[in-house]
């Protein structure tokens, strides 16, 4: 038995350590470990609440935006104000594209080179991969001389001696198996992908002034002023065309390249249908409004619970049941360690008790890790795109429904396959593709509201702080593209007394809790073959397949571990962040 | 550096080696990588492909854990004082640098190597410039700027948050062309970027010089694109040259997204712009000449002498660097 190492754990946001006990050429337990730490929500205490999303927004710049979202949601709910209709639709137009350029990203650049070996792709014949990528879609760069080019360009690199980001590959690996034709389709996509993303996210430029960390948002509304008949408004009828040019070009992109290219080279990976599974406990917030926004039935990421794989029921969240252990973290809790705390009452005080620098193992019985545990009436659960399908297909909404029918059937399989590491893959793909018609959609309705005059993009009810009661306690949930979002505030007079953010990354790479529970990543590869453990490729797939952001995951909050109670105002359960936000 | 320069640099490179480029990653939010690749000019994939070998960059690289880190050993053994080093994210220092850790050895032990042996050390965004929001009051772990982390190192600093892409390609491709780094500021700043005040390079300028201001979110001065100093605008005490060279290949710019400058590319701006919906205590004055040190440390909510010149394009002059507080480096 002898333990494997992976640190870094590359092409993720963060710093990210797995250690992983191998059997017989399998592995039998694994830890993970977030190695970085820097407190944000110790720096918040005592600043503007009103600018908070504009630290907040900086826990992570790959996901960038969605935590400038929760937070302006967490002060708007503690400070009861609602925003006009024009602010919900631009604060979910910049997050479904944010959604939709994180998911392509994380297939091409942060996760295709596990499945994809470049070497192989020289090897290939540009007419065979012209004549593949044909049969597969409609997209017009598909001749065999594009694909020869593509190839002479990566020859090039390879034949240089200098591979630049591919220089540290596991080039040769057994356990790639696609045919050269499809590696260089792949290959050509990812340079394709990496120009794209570049170009669609000027549409976070448009509306915030840039990306990453667009500079937009306001507690109360958006600062895109619209109106038909200024040239310096943020969106007049010039935005709309590029919008909607930008949109129209994402859909494209997405039905026409990554959906085809994700349903051609999974099923050439079929065993990974059945591996890197891992809890089978599903959670989402829920997000995107179609309908009433203060009714999360008509969210079109439904908000619920699956335990057990059982997709017959779907529980309710209630969100009294959040807690976070600390057992098997560096920090530690003033009265003890036996139960983990709501994050309304939490409390941090970091400890670091790991081995000294440098190190070669972790102590794993002990503390070994900077996240939490995040634990759902006291389980682990696993958050992100397979959860928001496996919720959304429990629950029957039926875009998500069609979807993921429409994916077992085109591979002619049960829906067992989604729980496991490329069911995760494809959730991304099924939620990308449900997500890009509806950014479509939410510039029409801009496009309309502006022409009927319908302008308002900011509630000033309460900008003014003489107007906010003496103290106020609020929280803020987002369905970001790695999973469920939320941000937790309290003001004190006219600054934040305490914040603290639970993040999708946080439930997923968290380390064990009391009794030993593993956290999502560390059940997802117990049971894996490693085939060559100096070149663990098969942890990488399925930890990639989660997208991991440490940045994001590693928090901590009020030093003082100050309690306070949830917020009282809501209506059908249902946070009021989350009504009015939508 | 204008674009033309990439063709004649990667003529004149011919089939000779390619500097390698080490892409190192701290207490970072990844959005300064993120901020890279969205270069258009040069391409991104030119600039990780072509222009240099980008060979360790831990968010976009092959490969992970021995693999990486053996690279990473041969490039500071191999090429030694040839390979250029870009830093992001601040440097924690308390408790021995145990708040950041990779395969076991402590940020600053990576830095120290891993810089000391590079022909040059780009730091990119706010955190690696001088610890960025990391280090912000209270600055819980003791986060640096490389500058300070790594003191007597030659350092190019690429402030803002994020960097802009536009700059640091700019960068780039003068060192390839002309192996030499721009001129610099008394921060360690290219001149051509963070040399000019954002007030006198803004388009909403006129409408300042003419006293229309938006004096509530979403009225109709703001739907005008009137100024947005009252509402806390930090234009007139920031240099960048974002209004300029804008974002995202020339989309735009916060201020024209109708949010006020928050001074992302000054020195300590965490503390000293903040808070950002304050206006500036003075009004800017007339005809006053102002020094880099009053600009960088605006100190929003202190006392500020006049802020900027009317009408007057004002190079800065050098002045001290911001202090290091005592008790920040005690742990270290």
């Amino acid at each position: 038995m002898a333990r494997l190492v992976v640190d870094p754990v590359n092409r993720i946001e963060g710093h990210l350590r797995i250690e992983a006990q191998m059997d017989g050429g399998k592995i039998s337990d694994a830890w993970s470990a977030g190695t970085m730490f820097r407190g944000i929500e110790l720096i918040l205490q005592g600043r503007d609440p009103r600018e908070a999303w504009i630290w907040a927004q900086r826990i992570c710049g790959v996901c960038t935006m969605v935590h400038a979202l929760a937070s302006v949601r967490a002060v708007e709910n503690a400070l009861d104000i609602e925003v006009p209709e024009n602010a919900r639709i631009v604060r979910d137009l910049i997050a479904g594209s944010q959604l939709v350029q994180d998911h392509v990203v994380h297939f091409y650049h942060l996760h295709a080179l596990d499945w994809v070996d470049v070497t192989s792709a020289l090897k290939a014949d540009p007419a065979k991969t012209s004549s593949i990528a044909q049969s597969i879609s409609n997209y017009e760069k598909s001749s065999a001389s594009y694909f020869r080019g593509v190839q002479a360009r990566v020859k090039g690199v390879v034949d240089s001696g200098q591979l630049s980001l591919f220089a540290s590959g596991y080039w040769g690996h057994p356990a790639y198996q696609l045919p050269p034709e499809v590696n260089l389709l792949a290959v050509a996509h990812y340079l394709e992908a990496l120009s794209w993303q570049k170009d669609f996210i000027r549409l976070h430029a448009a509306l915030g002034g840039k990306n990453p960390h667009p500079q937009t948002f306001l507690v109360g509304g958006m600062t895109t002023s619209l109106d038909p008949n200024e040239p310096f408004a943020v969106i007049n009828p010039d935005t709309i065309t590029f919008l909607r040019d930008l949109v129209k070009q994402a859909r494209k992109f997405v039905d026409q390249v990554y959906i085809p290219d994700v349903l051609a080279i999974a099923p050439l990976y079929k065993d990974w249908f059945s591996r890197g599974e891992g809890l089978g406990n599903f959670l989402s917030y829920g997000d995107y409004a179609l309908g009433d926004p203060k009714d999360p039935n008509t969210f079109l990421f439904p908000r619920g619970v699956v335990l057990g794989r059982d997709l017959t029921k779907v529980l309710p969240v209630d969100a009294a049941k959040i807690t976070e252990a600390v057992n098997h973290s560096w920090y530690e809790y003033s009265d003890g360690e036996a139960n983990g705390k709501h994050p309304s009452k939490g409390e941090t005080n970091p400890k670091y008790t790991g081995p000294k620098a440098p190190y070669d193992q972790l102590d794993v019985n002990g503390k070994y890790s900077w996240l939490k545990a995040p634990r759902y009436d006291g389980k682990p659960m696993e958050v992100g795109p397979l959860a928001r399908m496996v919720v959304g297909y429990a629950a029957g909404q039926p875009e998500i429904k069609a979807a993921v029918n429409g994916l077992l059937k085109a591979l002619n399989a049960p829906a067992s396959v989604l729980f496991s590491t490329l069911g995760r893959i494809a959730a991304r793909a099924l939620e990308t593709r449900i997500m890009a018609p509806h950014l479509e959609t939410w510039v029409d309705q801009l496009d309309s509201n502006m022409a009927h005059g319908k302008v308002s993009i900011f509630n000033p009810i309460r900008w003014d702080p003489a107007t906010w009661p003496k103290s106020a306690a609020g929280y803020g949930w987002h369905e970001a593209p790695r999973g469920s979002l939320g941000h937790w505030v309290e003001i004190e007079g006219r600054s934040i007394k305490n914040y603290q953010a639970v993040v999708p990354t946080t439930w997923n790479a968290g380390p064990r809790d009391a009794s030993g529970q593993r956290g999502a990543y560390e059940a997802s590869l117990l049971n894996t073959p490693v085939a060559d453990p100096a070149r663990p490729l098969e942890i990488l797939r399925t930890i990639h397949s989660f997208d991991p952001c440490l940045a994001c995951a590693v928090h901590v909050i009020d030093a003082g571990g100050r309690e306070y109670t949830i917020p009282t105002r809501t209506n059908m359960g249902v946070p009021n962040a989350i009504l009015v936000a939508h | 550096m204008p674009e033309r320069y990439l063709a004649q640099t990667v003529a004149a490179v011919g089939k000779a080696r390619k500097p390698v480029l080490v892409w190192l990653q701290f207490q970072d939010c990844t959005g300064c990588s993120e901020s890279i690749l969205r270069s258009s000019h040069p391409d991104v994939a030119d600039v990780v492909l072509d222009l240099l070998s980008w060979e360790y960059h831990e968010v976009i690289m092959a490969g992970a854990g021995g693999y990486a880190n053996a690279l990473l050993d041969r490039i500071v053994k191999n090429e030694k004082g040839k390979y250029l080093v870009v830093v992001e994210g601040a440097i924690p220092t308390a408790e021995g640098g145990i708040h950041c850790m990779i395969n076991g050895h402590t940020a600053l032990e990576i830095a120290e190597r891993v810089c000391r042996n590079a022909a040059a050390t780009i730091a990119v965004g706010a955190c690696a410039f001088d610890g960025g929001l990391v280090r912000a009051k209270p600055n819980p772990t003791g986060a640096l700027g490389v500058q300070e982390a790594v003191p007597g190192l030659k350092v190019i600093n690429m402030a803002g948050c994020p960097h802009n892409p536009v700059n640091t390609a700019a960068v780039l491709v003068h060192y390839l062309t002309f192996n030499d780094l721009p001129a610099l500021d008394q921060y360690n700043r290219p001149l051509f970027a963070y040399g000019r005040i954002i007030h006198d390079q803004c388009e909403r300028r006129a409408h300042y010089d003419a006293g229309r201001f938006v004096t509530e979110w979403g009225d109709e001065g703001h739907r005008k694109g009137w100024c947005l100093y009252k509402m806390g605008c930090k234009g007139p005490a920031a240099t960048f040259n974002c209004p300029v060279v804008q974002w995202n290949d020339h989309t735009s710019w916060p201020i024209r997204a109708g949010h006020g400058c928050i001074g992302c590319a000054s020195p300590r701006f965490w503390d000293t712009m903040s808070p950002f919906y304050d206006r500036l205590p003075s009004v800017p004055g007339f005809g006053v000449e102002v020094t880099a040190g009053e600009i960088g440390m605006a100190l929003v909510g202190a006392t500020v002498a006049g802020v900027t010149a009317h009408g007057l394009i004002t190079m800065i002059k050098p002045a001290p660097k911001p202090p290091v507080e005592p008790e920040e480096r005690k742990e270290a």
